[in-house]
């Protein structure tokens, strides 16, 4: 029997790529580690390397091929010895499954846009990198240092194409040291640069917060306003996926808590845009919290000339009158998701995107519980010292005469993050759950 | 790019030259030791190349860092080792967990997520632990290892125990503070620990050219009093006689010692590597001419070992690392209660 090789997975949350190039011909030879194929993906072109020796029997996947599905066969190969015959009772051509559409996700329209506004479809990933972009041609002032962002075009590719447009001198590699480019960073805020400070993940600025909390957040305070510190840390946040306990967290509470810093976790590529260039331009420091899982996700970005938006300012992403659900960053996906489904079931669900988490935008929280009465309160993280725990604390405090239900938190379960893959389906917050407690607060079953 | 891959054909798996802190003559084993050292380092080798096999097909999630090309290293230190001394390192952890003696089918199952995973399921790639064999992981913050490792020092030593810790690092990490806080503390204190920086230069996608000042890693402790040695890292028989003199060191009282072991991965950093850093004709350079494995099996061949005996391990490895993958593929999940098992322990 030829060896079938199939589609490789070559990153956590690779789903499908395009078979680019195919770099061994039918009847070559092939060793084990001989690159035979280039695939690319959303973040990278990368190699397909053999495993086994033979000889290469039939292509199954034409170069170009895009949405190949990772696990699809895509070419046959013969052991040493095996006759070419053998190839024909092998499973027939398969031809490729394009991956599963994804629905585009229902977002209401920002009231911050104007109606009419032209778009165009980005990937969140593409929408960071333009934001730097744009501040970096407006500011000479900004710079983006962090580990991997130049050469390598940043671990997850949100830095690609700054080294070349802007050279080395303002896209920075470093080496891997936290804690010392931190407070690099915020020593050339204090002398007026705005520097953008990348974490290849923000599980590795534990090494750095020392610099986050005690250099940049008081340094205005401590100087009675004499010294502000204009940077700016971003990376990714929140859970990957299948990387365990310690690189998979939220951390946004932790940073949430600390008064002289602002704190933005967006969800879509137009808010990741718009609050991105405003966090760069912010006098203060800003902690900025991205997604690895929604890096690759599209949404529709105003294809306006400088769009910057409002920190501080949630947005309704979907309108309803039955119950509110407040979320942020990934959480809102599943919120949406959610309220897809109780639609279905006659609840009206209002999904508000905080976007902001410091300083929080209770105003549009508390405007939304006076039309339902009940929230739901979902959160990809811990639900202990939470967002969450203080959406609740404040809606008690300021909206309690409204409330005809307990407010509820959703959230990751209150447990490390594990690696199995049942058991971080188990763990993390999911539109299911959001449902069960939307229904609950509507006392509907 | 030009630059970093021909000083790295200079350097690529031997000591600089004309230093005078350069390693002992080749360790002069036994046929049936070498033998051990051969099975040992093709084990790790063949259970890599499994492992990468499984990502592909995406039954292993998440990162996965290969051990390919530096088997000569875990494999040289573990066995200049007594029962009672630990090991530590960071997420490159596949090879240091085998050599630690632990069931490569429980490896194998922690790699696919299920219950019977040397973590339970919990951990997978970047964190094996097998504590009963003196190893303490797997840790995924790079340079963490090193003060935890002189923390298991500082316990050994604490408690009159004759043991002594390898804490194992990269060429990356070895940029971290907390590198440098810890090898301080050591030497302040006389700690029973050995360094061990596993100079594979590159950190992900930066050669060590663009990521250090001072590129001899050996001497990045001297400032501290920390001494150092530069070894061929892939010759398991060289890394065997530094470990040796190393550790007689550390046991003799004389406080920690620092090891930079010249190696390299043929991998890419993870999985999802696009490799774009270096050229393919540097990799094949090293798998040729310094494959820690080949050179091994040439040096028995050369002292009249007769082929057959090599064979047979390498049947024997096949073997063990099929089974391995078997029952990794077949073991259940872990059982959804224990989601919320092993938070915290029973006070
Ligand atoms: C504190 C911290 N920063 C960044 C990372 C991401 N990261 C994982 S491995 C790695 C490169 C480490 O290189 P090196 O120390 O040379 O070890 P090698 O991978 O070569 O074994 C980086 C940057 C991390 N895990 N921890
Ligand atoms: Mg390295």
């Amino acid at each position: 029997m030829p060896i079938t090789i199939t589609m490789p997975a070559l990153s956590p949350t690779m789903e499908s790529g395009t078979l680019a190039r195919w770099l061994k011909k039918e009847g070559d030879p092939v060793a084990p580690g001989d690159v035979i194929a280039e695939i690319e993906t959303d973040k990278a072109t990368m190699e397909v390397e053999a495993v086994d020796e033979g000889t290469l029997g039939r292509i199954l996947v034409a170069e170009g091929t895009e949405e190949v599905p990772v696990g699809a066969p895509i070419a046959l190969l013969l052991e040493d010895g095996e006759d070419r015959a053998v190839l024909d009772s092998a499973p027939a051509e398969a031809a490729p499954v394009a991956a599963a559409e994804q629905p585009a996700p229902v977002v209401a329209a920002d009231p911050a846009i104007p109606a009419g506004t032209a778009t165009r479809s980005q990937t969140v990933r593409e929408a960071l990198r333009d934001a730097m972009a744009e501040e970096m041609r407006r500011d000479p002032d900004v710079f983006v240092m962090g580990e991997e962002v130049a050469e390598y075009q940043g671990a997850y590719k949100v830095t690609q194409g700054l080294l070349a447009e802007f050279g080395p001198e303002r896209v920075i590699d470093t080496p891997i040291t936290e804690y010392g480019f931190a407070g690099l960073g915020v020593g050339a805020g204090f002398a007026g640069l705005r520097p953008v400070i990348e974490f290849m993940t923000f599980n590795f600025a534990m090494q750095a917060i020392d610099h986050i909390v005690n250099s940049a957040a008081k340094q205005r305070y401590m100087t009675g306003g004499q010294i502000n510190v204009p940077v700016v840390f971003r990376g990714p946040n929140g859970a990957a996926a299948r990387v365990a306990a310690q690189h998979s967290q939220n951390f946004a509470p932790w940073y949430a808590a600390v008064p002289g810093l602002k704190v933005i976790a967006p969800y879509t590529a137009a808010d990741a845009k718009g609050l991105l260039k405003a966090a760069i331009r912010d006098p203060n420091p800003v902690v900025f919290l991205e997604n690895e899982i929604l890096y690759g996700a599209s949404f529709e970005v105003p294809d306006v000339e400088d769009y910057v938006l409002p920190i501080g300012k949630a947005r309704i992403a979907r309108a309803g009158g039955d119950v509110t659900i407040v979320a942020y960053s990934i959480a809102v996906r599943e919120a949406l998701a959610a309220a897809e489904r109780l639609a279905a079931e006659g609840i009206a669900a209002e999904v508000i995107d905080l976007r902001t988490l410091r300083p929080l935008d209770m105003e549009t929280v508390i405007a939304s519980v006076r039309k339902t009465n009940r929230c739901v309160v979902a959160e990809e993280g811990w639900p202990v010292c939470s967002i969450a725990s203080e959406v609740s604390a404040r809606l008690m405090e300021e909206a309690f005469d409204w409330l005809d239900a307990p407010v509820t938190r959703v959230t990751d379960a209150d447990t490390l993050t594990p690696y199995a893959a049942n058991l971080e389906k188990l763990w993390l917050v999911s539109p299911e759950r959001i449902v069960e407690a939307a229904k609950a607060v509507c006392y509907a079953d | 790019m030009a630059k970093t891959s021909a000083s790295r054909r200079k350097s690529a798996g031997k000591p600089a030259a004309g230093r005078k802190k350069t390693t002992p003559a080749l360790y002069k084993g036994t046929r049936a030791e070498l033998l051990d050292f051969y099975r040992q380092m093709l084990l790790i080798r063949r259970f890599e190349e499994k492992a990468g096999q499984l990502y592909g097909l995406g039954l292993i999630g998440g990162f996965c860092h290969l051990y390919i090309g530096q088997e000569a290293v875990v494999v040289g230190f573990q066995s200049a080792l007594r029962e009672g001394d630990t090991v530590i390192t960071g997420y490159r952890s596949h090879g240091h967990v085998l050599a630690s003696g632990a069931d490569p089918k429980a490896v194998m199952a922690e790699l696919t997520g299920r219950g019977a995973g040397i973590s339970r399921g919990k951990g997978g790639s970047m964190h094996m632990f097998n504590p009963a064999g003196g190893f303490y992981g797997g840790h995924g913050i790079v340079g963490a290892p090193v003060p935890l490792g002189t923390g298991l020092a500082f316990a050994a030593k604490y408690r009159n125990r004759d043991a002594v810790t390898l804490a194992y690092f990269g060429d990356g990490a070895a940029n971290q503070g907390q590198v440098y806080e810890a090898f301080n503390m050591a030497v302040l204190w006389k700690l029973p620990v050995v360094y061990i920086v596993e100079n594979n230069h590159y950190a992900m996608g930066t050669s060590i050219e663009r990521a250090t000042g001072q590129q001899e890693l050996y001497r990045r402790g001297e400032g501290l009093g920390l001494y150092g040695r530069q070894v061929d890292g892939m010759n398991v028989l060289a890394v065997r006689a530094a470990a040796e003199e190393a550790i007689a060191s550390v046991r003799a009282g004389k406080g920690p010692t620092l090891i930079e072991a010249m190696t390299y991965r043929y991998r890419g950093h993870s999985m999802s590597d696009p490799a774009k850093y270096r050229s393919r004709e540097e990799v094949q350079e090293m798998r040729k001419k310094h494959d820690p494995i080949d050179t091994l099996r040439q040096d028995l061949l050369a002292d009249g070992c007769p082929e057959d005996d090599i064979k047979a391990i390498d049947r024997k490895v096949k073997a063990i690392v099929e089974e391995a993958a078997d029952f990794a593929r077949n073991a259940p999940e872990p059982e959804p209660a224990s989601l919320y098992e092993d938070v915290l322990a029973e006070a």
